[in-house]
């Protein structure tokens, strides 16, 4: 079976954040970080203006 | 006066209290004595502070004895969802882990506000971990239990907090709703809850979850004990840096306004999908005692859920960063997971929902120019079964855990106040959310004790308990 394009970046990502990745526990993180993608995509094809501010402003 | 049934209310026990008809003690002792009975079956309790408690009683009935106002609570029990700081406890927030971390040196806000008013705090509750859950279970410390049927969940995260006041061991309880926490259990367990409006209670000495979120409140078996008690907790707080500077605003004494002036209208479109014919029916039975035929439409609900995911999974996964990766092995596996994936999401997508967020606040704040208030279902269904992971809707086998808050998180994503109201179906309670606009918890609660009033909206009293 082919790896899921999404180990590799879950191993990377894993690496560079120092993050444990137990091989048990990979299904539930790939099926956790696609559902979460999934969503984003839903707000990320939201076209906004390059003006847009985000939720929190910092106030000094 | 005999408080051992559990009937009284907050302020049926306060009013007793401060004119000598009971004492603070008694009132306490009975508290405990329903705790004790019933808590071995509803595992709302994660501890009982009964020393702390029966001391405070003294000091309250002290007080009156020498003439002094013990304050509009006086006498009350409480209780808070383990993630409130309570002095002398390691603030667990329904981990393994943090039962490692010193004593808390001192009481949240919240609490000390209450304490102010008189109340007693009997203990600390049952939560699902880090607040990352909307089904009361918890694997280290067991599953809360509904007091309407005990093979069913409570909701989560507060679901201690649902348990106890629904379970009537307490007449108010506190808890905390990131996306649904609060409403969620206020639902299943059949009581009232209040969602302020974000920044109204101050989260000082509380264990976060998802700081653009996290909001605090009370539960409570009727609107008049909610009021009271939100009331008692309002004001400002440096110690919380999103907490407002807008200074108290009691709505107490505004309960019985008459709400014939204000626009009601229920939600339409997503909020009215995915639902069973129980939410229907709540939603329904409201809306026909308020005379509601209008409904409006929340632009870009379902992607205002999207939004809320992906900043609540992201900011708790920096909020644990540092335990997962010495300490992933004392999660809850399906805890751990969420957030180890959560730490993985790019940052960009992150910025895209708080811009996306501010949108859509702007969106929603127009739609409140043409009505006060709105409704819409607290969950989708009543109380799953305790471990039911799955729920069969239109043919269709959809995730419980992932379905459960999908019409609250809409909500708190922008910090509208919310009061969730039990709609006593049989055989299962279930609730509704009324919305209003930002800093506006009085049209919210007006609304909900109009319809208290109406007997259209009411805690259901829990057979066996």
């Amino acid at each position: 079976m082919a790896a899921d394009p999404l180990d590799e970046y879950i191993d990377a990502v894993g690496k560079a954040l120092a993050l444990p990745v137990e091989e048990a526990w990979r299904p539930e993180i790939r099926a956790n970080l696609a559902v979460s993608l999934k969503l984003a995509r839903l707000v990320d094809e939201f076209v906004l203006p390059d003006e847009a501010e985000p939720a929190s402003v910092f106030t000094a | 006066m005999n408080a051992t049934s559990g009937e009284l209310t907050a302020s049926g026990i306060a009013q007793a209290v401060a004119s000598k008809k009971m004492s603070a003690l008694d009132a306490t002792e009975a508290a405990l004595a329903r705790i004790d009975k019933h808590n071995p079956v509803l595992n709302a309790f994660t501890d009982i502070t009964a020393d702390r408690a029966r001391a405070k009683a003294r000091a309250v009935d002290a007080a009156i004895a020498a003439g002094q106002n013990a304050g509009p609570l006086a006498g009350v029990p409480f209780a808070v969802k383990n993630l409130f700081d309570v002095q002398g406890l390691a603030t667990r927030a329904g981990s393994k882990i943090n039962r490692d971390l010193p004593s808390a040196p001192r009481d949240a806000t919240l609490i000390e506000r209450l304490e102010a008013a008189g109340a007693v705090l009997v203990g600390a509750l049952n939560m699902g971990e880090y607040a990352y859950d909307f089904t009361g279970e918890n694997v280290h410390d067991g599953s809360a239990r509904n007091p309407h049927d005990v093979t069913r969940m409570t909701g989560g995260s507060s679901g201690g907090s649902g348990g106890a006041v629904g379970g009537r061991l307490v007449p108010v309880a506190l808890g905390s709703d990131t996306n649904g926490s609060i409403r969620v259990p206020s639902s299943f367990c059949g009581i009232f809850g209040l969602k302020p409006t974000y920044g109204r209670l101050s989260r000082a000495r509380s264990f976060p979850f998802v700081a653009s979120f996290d909001h605090l409140g009370p539960f409570a078996r009727n609107v008049g004990d909610l009021a009271l008690a939100y009331d008692a907790m309002q004001g400002p707080d440096a110690g919380d840096a999103a907490c407002s500077a807008r200074a108290v605003e009691p709505v107490t004494a505004l309960l019985t306004q008459d709400i014939g002036n204000l626009r009601v209208a229920v939600a339409g479109g997503y909020f009215q999908e995915n639902v069973f014919p129980e939410a229907v029916e709540a939603v329904g039975r409201v809306a026909k005692a308020l005379g509601v035929t209008r409904t409006v439409e929340i632009p870009e609900a379902a992607r205002a859920r999207a939004a809320a995911y992906v900043i609540t999974t992201t900011e708790g996964a920096s909020l644990h960063l540092d335990r997962l990766r010495r300490r992933a092995g004392d999660f809850d596996p399906a805890v751990r997971d969420r957030l180890l994936a959560g730490a993985m999401v790019p940052a960009p997508l992150v910025d895209r929902a708080q811009k996306f967020r501010r949108w859509y606040r702007a969106q929603v704040l127009e739609l409140f120019k043409s009505v006060d208030v709105i409704l819409a279902p607290a969950t989708p269904c009543t109380a799953p079964k305790l471990g039911q992971t799955t729920f069969v809707l239109d043919g269709v086998e959809l995730p419980v855990r992932a379905n459960v808050g999908i019409h609250t998180q809409p909500i708190s994503f922008i910090g509208l106040p919310v009061v969730a109201v039990p709609v006593p179906l049989e055989p299962m309670p279930i609730g509704v959310q009324i919305i209003a606009p930002p800093w506006r918890e009085d049209i919210a609660l007006r609304v909900a004790h109009a319809l208290e009033r109406a007997g259209v909206v009411a805690a259901p009293s829990p057979k066996g308990f």
